[in-house]
């Protein structure tokens, strides 16, 4: 860890909102594809037993 | 020789994607990883900021991305308007929640730099109240697309919205100078300039900048792709109440 | 198309039409306003420029959404959309309707609350004339909102959302005149700017909001 001296709180917290609010970002993003791939394959492969 | 317009075939988008994806995600990784890791541990502090400076990887790549995310929406929009590609559409949706993220990276990280350096968590100086207004925009722009039952319709009016709404926030930007001329004058975004900052930090910032780009080109396409998947989905399921 | 605005008055004035709640709003929040902030005349001064114009715009905001919301809920809507008046034109009356029922009464009530909140002298005048000046723009860029917001139950708060940010430049600029004519320094440079905005809105958002009524009507 560098040398920080008084402003290590700011540099420290600047550094975790962001990368907290990126990996949010990416997880909502997957959360979201999984559950529409998920739902899209229920729909499709109902559609193809009845086709 | 291919046209880019084919790739606003959902089916030819969604096959390109796929294998397009994977590289730009390492890329953002990497570019990420490298620009953030060289810049916190492998740069001096700044004569006026200290350690402070170090915010910086972090706080002008958002900013940038913030408003390039807005002008890719308005850029989309426009297509969808003129040329009626649903991809267009769907990409201009999907990039909003990604834009309406950097721009608060970029307001958090900006307040926090600010407490240290200029004695306030806010101030209304332009550049900040500017980053406020786009998220009161990115957030009108993800409630009506929420808002609209009819997918097309959703579409239309969110894209009449962005291109309005791009119109004001120009206007806006130079209301607000007019009515503020602000701390950022001068003090820290000269930094962009080649000049005006020296090669130490100059290379991590951009190395940043271009993770932070790539991080919002491999989000767009994955959310774009979901978004297509999606619209299917409602249109199946449609089919299906009604067969 | 003047029968239009005419027939728009006309409900506007009858009861249950809306006419004089705006104008209520604006008096009931200018009262509200030294509770919030302390009857302290020096501060009331200082600050009754910009309430005085927030609270205008905040009383043209809560008339907005009945531009449309009637005639859509009836049918009448998509009857006047077949009709030879463009939408544009629907559009362009409707928010000048709006403005001669909101706006109009706004500009004419602002210096009797300006008393309330202790404006100074010279502001008077920059007051009304940037209220006049202001408030059209006001009604066209709600208009276009109300336009991207009629099919939508309950859409009246999304409505703010869209809205309010489209109204900063006015209120920035149209503030800025009357507190700089207050101060007795040049107030006329962002009074024309006001002018800029109001004349642009109302002549381009009339068609951003017959665009929406279209897909809204399909």
């Amino acid at each position: 860890m560098p040398n920080l001296g008084s402003y290590g709180v700011y540099v420290l917290s600047s550094y975790a909102v962001s990368l907290v609010l990126l990996a949010a970002i990416v997880v909502a993003s997957v959360w979201q594809a999984r559950r529409v791939r998920a739902r899209l394959h229920e729909v499709e492969s109902r559609r193809d037993r009845t086709a | 020789m291919a046209s880019i317009w084919e790739y606003a075939n959902p089916r030819k988008f969604m096959a390109t994607s796929a294998v397009v994806l994977p590289w730009v995600a390492g890329l953002a990784a990497v570019c990420l990883g490298v620009g953030l890791v060289w810049g916190f541990f492998f740069t001096p502090d700044d004569f006026r900021q200290g350690s402070t400076v170090k915010i910086i990887y972090l706080h002008v790549p958002s900013a940038i991305m913030a408003v390039n995310a807005w002008l890719m929406m308005l850029v989309t929009s426009l297509i969808w308007v003129i040329r009626r590609h649903h991809v267009s559409a769907l990409a201009a949706k999907a990039a909003a929640p990604v834009g309406m993220v950097f721009t608060v990276i970029a307001l958090a990280t900006g307040a926090i730099w600010g407490q240290p350096m200029w004695g306030t968590w806010w101030e209304w100086d332009p550049r900040l109240t500017s980053f406020l207004i786009l998220f009161l925009f990115y957030l009108g722009y993800m409630a009506l697309w929420e808002a609209i039952e009819n997918p097309d319709s959703a579409a239309d009016l969110t894209a009449v919205l962005c291109l309005v709404g791009s119109v004001f926030a120009v206007i806006s930007r130079y209301a607000l100078l007019f009515w503020n001329q602000g701390l950022h004058q001068g003090a820290t975004l000269s930094l962009d300039r080649e000049q005006n900052i020296s090669n130490v930090f100059w290379y991590p910032l951009v190395i940043s900048l271009a993770g932070f780009g790539f991080l919002f080109l491999a989000l767009v396409l994955y959310r774009t792709q979901t978004e297509i998947r999606a619209r299917r989905l409602k249109a199946l399921i449609a089919q299906e109440r009604m067969g | 198309m003047i029968a239009l605005l005419t027939r728009d008055l006309q409900l506007a004035v009858r009861a249950g039409g809306g006419f004089g709640l705006s104008l209520a709003f604006f008096l009931i929040f200018a009262t509200l306003v030294p509770f919030g902030v302390g009857p302290a005349t020096g501060v009331l001064g200082v600050i009754a420029p910009g309430v005085l114009w927030l609270g205008a715009l905040l009383a043209c905001l809560l008339s907005l959404d009945r531009i449309f919301q009637l005639d859509w809920e009836d049918g009448t809507l998509d009857i006047l959309a077949t009709s030879p008046v463009p939408l544009e034109g629907l559009a362009a009356m409707k928010a000048l309707a709006h403005w001669i029922t909101t706006g109009l009464p706004l500009v004419l009530a602002a210096p009797v609350l300006g008393v309330l909140l202790n404006l100074p002298g010279p502001a008077y005048g920059w007051l009304i004339a940037s209220l006049a000046l202001g408030t059209p723009a006001l009604s066209a860029i709600g208009t276009f909102g109300a336009a991207l917001t009629v099919g939508i139950k309950r859409g009246g708060l999304l409505l703010s959302l869209l809205v309010l940010p489209l109204y900063m430049p006015t209120l920035i600029f149209a503030a800025l005149c009357v507190t700089k004519g207050a101060a007795g320094q040049d107030a006329l440079t962002p009074l024309l700017l006001v002018g800029g905005i109001t004349a642009g809105s109302v002549a381009v958002l009339p068609f951003a909001a017959a665009m929406a009524l279209r897909v809204n009507l399909r």
